[in-house]
């Protein structure tokens, strides 16, 4: 069983390795091949070379996107929990504000983005786009987290006279903290996505430096390799994004969740 | 039939009380019940027969449509439930569980501590104090949901066919644990099960209801002495008190059905 279990481990990290090595062989040989000039499609060489070359300037862009990233996050995470508690304790707010959360989530964000660059100083307007994609994850999923705590707990504080407070601290906050750590997962995803599409939007205002203002940028300037480089960070940021919240949500669900509890077979 | 074994003043009484939901259904109708100080009392009825909502409108967590549920003292004294499930906050450890009673009350951590201690200890649980819930058997879960509905140490204990979903070594077991928690405390217990078996081995006293909307039928004593075993559950006596609930409960079903 034991060894069973360790191949399937290597397997697991083993082939997606495998993986990349096979697909960056062949675009390069393919580039190589049919002698493919850089500024249409790069080697992963030359890609890599880039990176090294301009890594204070994509650096430089990295921690900008990131930090919008961050931001619109966090924000996107107290909003979308606190938004979602006030909907759960006061029916009222909940029929006055939900239509408007939905609103504000189908309506695409590039169409939006430069509706508030006329109306917002850049770096607001720019958050407030990712902060859009990124909260309604949130608040839907808190929201459903904590409509569907177990009715028979609910009678138990109901019997103990448990207050308000006492009820939405010690019950509902906790039993909805699995399906919150999801949306906050998504939210993460999202809020990188949001904050690239309203720097893209920005980018033609100026000003911009993060790391999609450099794709368009590299874009006009048919620096493909650096457009390349700086998607590749771009992946890179937001794999890393996912496998922290991912592990967040691990270590605050181990003791007591089926979906990150291992059950022995 | 009046000769009911216990003779202690009523604790509560539920004097003509009737639930109908908001759908329309008739849950109980004109229901007249005493529960007497100390007694272990069952009620036995069919699924869907109201059982169940009775006891909730004794808890307090369902309010009665007709009738009135009066209490000794004038106001409604200190309850423990056990629901049919365990109903443990999974997030929350054996200890946590328990405890939360006192929590909710702010009641004094050392005393908290001292009273979690020694409703483990009843239960036979305290080598799993630190357990969450999923690690735990079926009957060690409702060791633990009986164990926190004894924690304040209630004048009334509601169980609501807390071991249907047992098997029945378990079962068995949890009954004698209970009995012996009774025994040693003797607060009064309401104990709603659909099984004649189960009734007779526990009780002192069994309410037989109709089915919906549900009244009382028929009371049978069991007037068995106390402690009872597994010799009692092979007895003649137990298996004569098992027909007279049966017959009793089959006249309850056929007088609904008539």
């Amino acid at each position: 069983m034991a060894r069973a279990m360790n191949r399937n481990t290597a397997l697991r990290i083993a082939l997606p390795i495998v993986m990349l090595a096979l697909v960056l062989l062949a675009w390069d040989l393919t580039v190589r091949g049919f002698g493919i000039p850089p500024f249409v499609l790069p080697g992963p060489g030359v890609v890599a070379a880039t990176l090294v070359a301009d890594s204070a300037l994509l650096g430089q862009s990295l921690l900008v996107t990131l930090s919008l990233t961050v931001q619109a996050f966090l924000l996107a995470a107290v909003g979308g929990i606190v938004l979602a508690v006030a909907f759960n304790q006061w029916r009222l707010v909940e029929h006055a504000f939900y239509p408007y959360a939905v609103i504000l989530q189908v309506t695409p964000v590039v169409a939006v983005a430069p509706l508030l660059l006329i109306y917002l100083p850049q770096p607001l307007a720019v958050l407030a786009c990712a902060w859009i994609v990124a909260f309604f994850p949130v608040l839907a999923n808190t929201t459903l987290g904590l409509n569907s705590v177990d009715h028979n707990l609910i009678a138990l504080f109901d019997l103990y006279k448990a207050s308000r407070w006492q009820v939405l601290w010690n019950l509902k906050l906790p039993a909805a903290l699995p399906q919150m750590l999801a949306g906050l997962r998504i939210a993460g995803g999202l809020a990188l996505i949001g904050a690239v599409v309203a720097e893209i939007a920005a980018g033609s205002a100026g000003a911009g430096s993060g790391l999609a203002y450099r794709i368009a940028e590299s874009g006009y300037r048919l620096n493909i390799p650096r457009m390349f480089a700086a998607l590749l960070l771009l992946s890179v940021a937001g794999v890393a994004i996912y496998f922290v919240l991912a592990g967040a949500s691990h270590l605050a669900l181990r003791r007591w969740h089926d979906s990150a509890v291992r059950r022995e077979r | 039939m009046t000769s009911l074994s216990t003779t202690a003043p009523p604790l509560v009484s539920l004097r003509n009380v009737g639930k109908t939901f908001d759908s329309g259904t008739v849950a109980l109708d004109g229901l007249t019940l005493d529960i007497c100080d100390g007694e272990f009392v069952s009620l036995l009825g069919p699924s869907g027969c109201g059982k169940s909502t009775a006891l909730r409108i004794v808890a307090g967590l369902s309010t009665a449509s007709a009738g009135s549920v009066e209490w000794a003292g004038g106001a409604a004294g200190d309850i423990g439930f056990v629901f049919q499930e365990p109903t443990l906050m999974p997030w929350a450890d054996v200890t946590a569980n328990v405890r939360l009673p006192l929590k909710l009350a702010h009641a004094d951590a050392a005393m908290a501590d001292q009273a979690v201690a020694q409703a483990l200890a009843r239960v036979g649980l305290s080598d799993f104090a630190h357990s969450y819930p999923r690690e735990l058997s079926g009957g060690m879960k409702m060791r633990a949901s009986i164990a926190r509905a004894l924690v304040t140490g209630p004048q009334l204990l509601l169980m609501d066919e807390p071991f249907a979903a047992l098997d029945e070594i378990t079962r068995f077991r949890l009954n004698d644990d209970l009995l012996g928690v009774w025994q040693e405390l003797r607060r009064t217990v309401v104990f709603v099960t659909h099984s004649v078996f189960e009734s007779v081995y526990l009780s002192q006293r069994i309410v037989v209801m109709t089915p919906r909307p549900g009244r009382v039928s028929t009371e049978v004593a069991i007037d068995a002495p106390y402690p009872r075993d597994e010799r009692f559950r092979t007895s003649a006596e137990y298996a004569a008190y098992c027909r007279t609930v049966s017959d009793a409960l089959a006249a309850a079903m056929a007088g609904a059905a008539a």
